[in-house]
């Protein structure tokens, strides 16, 4: 509880005395490409593979004369749109990016470099942090959608290359019983979690003190707890939204 | 002039600083002495308002920063400069890039006149050449007057150091002295150094303050302080054989 109310402490310095927007707006850009534009490859490579695990598995489990082929794709879609594009892709988000944070932040405590933001006047939190989270949220919907459209062609490509569905097969159960409110429900997803993981992770490396060591507890901390704030939140989300 | 009155600190049961009160004037270097974990980096961090004191307040030329509004503590922070141990240079930017960031965050001044400004501090610090360089391609001396430059540019009333010798070889850490007192008398600066270094202490302490388990024990000149009477003092200063040899000569 005390830890909670340090972070709802920690997510006020944010916003209050912060400094003007021009200060935010390249660091804004820059984090858009360390957090976005560098975890194309990883957010690419995981899409398409899972993708193609999901249709190959879901094929091998629906082996009945009744169910018709289609359903391997229909199958695809939803876990796509529902839990892989925007949970899966933010355990591996958490990885990648919030330990970057959190080790950044991190050795920028333990050497003073952000006690040297605050004697020149600067808010260190809202400074450092801020950029953060709106490039977060800016950046990974998008990861999220392209995650959902990478997996489906690696679904697609493991299914027809591998003979277990027919392209138009697959095509006709991505389009059946469509509902739009997944895609909502995926960026809704998308944001909430971007929130947690860039915050958590910022928060972790922020209250980092000591030396190296610490660092390293810090970073591993803020993948540990922002895997967990998204997988609580997940079920949440679940539980109201559906 | 920086006016400091019982300042007192605790962490959790601890009593880091009991109620220690000093006056630092203008245009001398004022230095805290003291062995490690005697209280004078939060003595340090207390002044420049990062860590608040349980009690006490920290007057800079009369205005008492912890009992102003947040603009105010604003206004009194963009008069400060502050060199760090480390020297607490961004990692992910030039040297004058590291010494424009006050200007680039604090100022209004055009592009050109943040050049000019940039450009007249690190000659000042005798690193004109170095601008395109990142502090990790520069010596820990180099990084020093880095931190000094930075800490000048937005022409600061109040030069802070937190052991400005710590990691440099006597005759950088001679060099970094000097010019910590040259700027210090040259632009009339009210400095505040933290050091344990009693080379420093000799050479350019102007008034001393030393501390002990977090209280005061005594201040003056360095002309007085081989005569002070405190025995932890003498103890202190007399702890290597370099300065009981200067005693037994003077």
């Amino acid at each position: 509880m005390k830890s909670l109310g340090k972070y709802m402490i920690f997510l006020g310095r944010l916003v209050s005395n912060r400094e003007p927007f021009r200060v935010y707006r390249k660091l804004f850009f820059e984090e858009c490409i360390l957090i976005g534009i560098d975890s194309l490859t990883i957010v690419v490579l995981v899409s398409v593979f899972i993708g193609a695990v999901m249709c190959l598995q879901t094929a091998f489990n629906l082996v009945s004369p009744i169910i018709p082929k289609y359903v391997i794709s229909l199958v695809v879609r939803d876990m796509t749109l529902l839990e892989v594009a925007p949970t899966f892709t933010a355990i591996v988000f958490a990885g990648k990016v919030g330990s970057n944070i959190a080790s950044t932040i991190g050795t920028m405590k333990i050497t003073e470099q952000v006690d040297a933001l605050e004697v020149m006047g600067i808010n260190s939190a809202s400074y450092l942090v801020l950029p953060k989270i709106m490039a977060g949220m800016f950046m990974y919907p998008i990861l999220v959608i392209l995650a959902g459209f990478l997996a489906i062609l690696g679904g697609y490509i493991a299914g027809v290359l591998g003979g277990v569905i027919t392209p138009d097969e697959y095509i006709y159960g991505i389009r059946s019983d469509f509902m739009q409110f997944s895609v909502t429900f995926s960026i809704v997803k998308a944001f909430v979690f971007s929130f947690l993981i860039v915050s958590i992770s910022a928060y972790k490396g922020y209250f980092t003190d000591g030396g190296a060591l610490e660092v390293g507890r810090a970073s591993t901390k803020a993948v540990t707890n922002s895997c967990i704030a998204v997988l609580i939140a997940d079920f949440f989300l679940a539980q109201f939204l559906v | 002039m920086i006016e400091i009155n019982n300042i007192q600190k605790t962490f959790g049961d601890k009593k880091v600083l009991h109620g220690i009160s000093a006056v630092f004037e203008q245009g001398k270097t004022n230095m805290i002495i003291g062995a490690s974990g005697t209280g004078k980096s939060v003595l340090l961090k207390t002044i420049v308002g990062l860590v608040p004191p349980d009690e006490g307040n920290v007057l800079f030329n009369g205005r008492d920063f912890y009992h102003s509004n947040r603009d105010e503590q604003k206004s009194i922070r963009r008069e400060i400069g502050m060199l760090f141990q480390g020297s607490a240079l961004f990692d992910s930017l030039t040297v004058a890039q590291n010494v424009q960031f006050p200007l680039d965050m604090l100022s209004t001044m055009e592009k050109d006149e943040k050049e000019e400004r940039v450009r007249f501090c690190l000659e000042r610090v005798g690193l004109s050449g170095s601008e395109n360089k990142m502090p990790s391609e520069i010596s820990g001396g180099m990084m020093k007057r880095v931190g000094i430059a930075r800490a000048i540019v937005m022409n600061s009333q109040y030069l802070f150091c937190d052991e400005p010798n710590s990691g440099l070889d006597p005759n950088t850490s001679i060099v970094i002295d000097n010019l910590i007192q040259e700027i210090t008398h040259e632009y009339n600066l009210t400095t505040v150094i933290v050091s344990h270094d009693m080379n420093s202490m000799m050479e350019i302490g102007e008034y001393i303050l030393f501390m002990s388990e977090g209280k005061k024990v005594w201040d003056g000149t360095n002309d007085d302080v081989v005569h002070a009477e405190s025995e932890i003092l003498q103890k202190f200063i007399f702890s290597n054989k370099l300065m009981r040899k200067y005693k037994s000569n003077s």
